[in-house]
This record gives C-alpha cells, structure tokens and sequence, in this order.
C-alpha cells in the first residue's frame, strides 16, 4: 500500500474544487454537473436550452488547455496500454455510463452527495468492477 | 448568463480535477489496485468533493429555486433496475482499462496525448452505439 501525505493533500484540496464547481451549478443554474450525460445531450439533443451542456464542455476543454500551458505535467499518461484495450475502454465507458445514467461525477459526486439510493449503488458498483478488473487483467 | 456560469464551472472543474491528481490514469489504476500496490489518494478527492457538496445540498435546495432558472433539475428517479447495474458494471470495467472516466479524459484532449484522443474518441462511438440501440423516450 502506498501512502502519500502530499498526494492525499492534493487529492482532497482537486476535490473540493469539484466540490464548488457543482455547488455552483447546482445553485445558479438548478443543474447536476453530470459530464457523461452533459456530453451525450450536447449532441443529442441539441437545441437552445442545452447551450449550457456545450458551455460547460467548453469550459472544461479550456481548462484542460490552461493546465497543460502552467503546468503540463498534471495531464500525463504514462500507462503504455496496447491500442486495443485503451480503445476498448472508450466504448464501455461510453456506453455504460449512459446506459446506468451517470458516471463519476454525476452519481459518484452529485447523486452520493444527495444520498441518492441509485447512485449509491451505482457508485459501488463501478468501483468493484473497477477493482475487481484490475485485479483480473493486471494494472 | 447560465451558459457563463456553466463554462467558469466547467474552468473551475477542469482545475480540480487536475489539482487532483485524476488526470494522471496511472494514480486511477492505482486506486483500483487494492490487492496490490494500493494507492487510497484517489478515494481523497471523493470525500472533498462531497465534503463540500453534500454539506451545500441542503441549504442549496431549501430555496425555492436556483438563482438562474425557474426551478431545479434534478433526478427523481428511485428504482434500481438492471440497466443501472449493468451500466455501472460496464464503466467500472471501462475505468479500470483506461484509466479514464469522462470528465478527466475529457480536460486530457487538449494535451493530444495518443491515449485521451482514442478512448475520447471511441467513447463518443459507445455514445452512439447507445443512442442507436437502447436509447427511447
């Protein structure tokens, strides 16, 4: 087990920006910051009303930019994965986070934060299927 | 003036996740490791982010509404059915191959690493394939 106290730090401080950011969205706009489904209604369903879904996307992709421009190393991959299993990866978590309605942010963050029974669920689910992938296949 | 909202706390999101750590797969993986070199960080960020929402919530949704818009959306769904499970089912093995769930993958595409611009890509493609098959309503 590897613990390390300045990651943690990190890790708690990244959340509680994640924290404000759908705090913010929930009290401005009335809205659940759910990225998979934000990302899927952005061109699904596409019309005036879901502006907002491509804004939030905008937002997030803009961030992304700022962070490899002040700080590169904060997005980095250093898992060298065949093609095929990073590939693989997309189309599950595409697919499955639709089909069970939300992903990390939408039942791990929001629904857990409003103690939704789904999302609870949801939530252990993925983990364990997560762990126990790992455990399967390798890191 | 909701599109502004939605685009700083998209900024604001993008930010966390990278303070985080979560937009370096190799610390998901090592989330997920727990029989191996277990790696705990990750569950941190989990606890800051419903630390501060999950306090928010109620003070949030006591008013009447939000400050933009006529009333708040949020899901009422309670039932557990099979798709949730098996949609959970389906990321977390998704998780666990990439790296990557969407938010992280998705502020990951401005660094055009090989990796973000194939599981975004192929994500979009497992989007689709949901909106053709099973998508109704």
């Amino acid at each position: 087990m590897i613990v390390d106290g300045n990651q943690i730090l990190m890790a708690l401080s990244g959340g509680v920006l994640i924290g404000l950011a759908v705090t913010l969205m929930l009290a401005l706009n009335g809205r659940v910051t759910g990225i998979s489904g934000i990302t899927y209604r952005s061109f699904a369903d596409f019309s005036r009303d879901g502006l907002w879904r491509l804004s939030f996307l905008v937002g997030l992709l803009f961030g992304g930019a700022l962070l490899v421009e002040l700080s590169p190393s904060v997005i980095f991959n250093s898992l060298e994965y065949p093609t095929w299993r990073t590939a693989l990866a997309g189309l599950f978590v595409g697919f499955g986070t639709l089909l069970g309605g939300g992903c990390t942010s939408g039942h791990g963050v929001c629904g857990m934060s409003r103690l939704s029974i789904r999302s609870i669920v949801a939530t252990l689910t993925f983990i364990s299927a997560g762990a126990l992938t790992v455990f399967f296949i390798g890191a | 003036m909701l599109a502004v909202v939605s685009f700083l706390c998209g900024l604001l999101f993008a930010f966390g996740l990278g303070l985080s750590g979560m937009t370096r797969p190799e610390n998901v993986i090592a989330f997920l490791d727990i029989t191996g070199d277990w790696n705990p960080a990750l569950a941190f960020v989990m606890v800051g982010a419903i630390g501060v929402h999950g306090l928010a919530y109620p003070f949030v949704t006591r008013r009447d509404r939000p400050v933009l818009e006529a009333q708040f959306f949020v899901p009422q769904k309670k039932r557990v059915d099979w798709r949730l499970v098996a949609g959970a089912v389906l990321f977390g093995v998704g998780w666990a191959l990439g790296g990557y769930c969407p938010g992280p993958a998705l502020t990951s595409l401005a660094s055009f690493h090989r990796e973000s611009l194939i599981f975004v890509g192929c994500m979009l493609l497992g989007m689709s394939l949901f909106h053709f098959s099973f998508s109704k309503k």
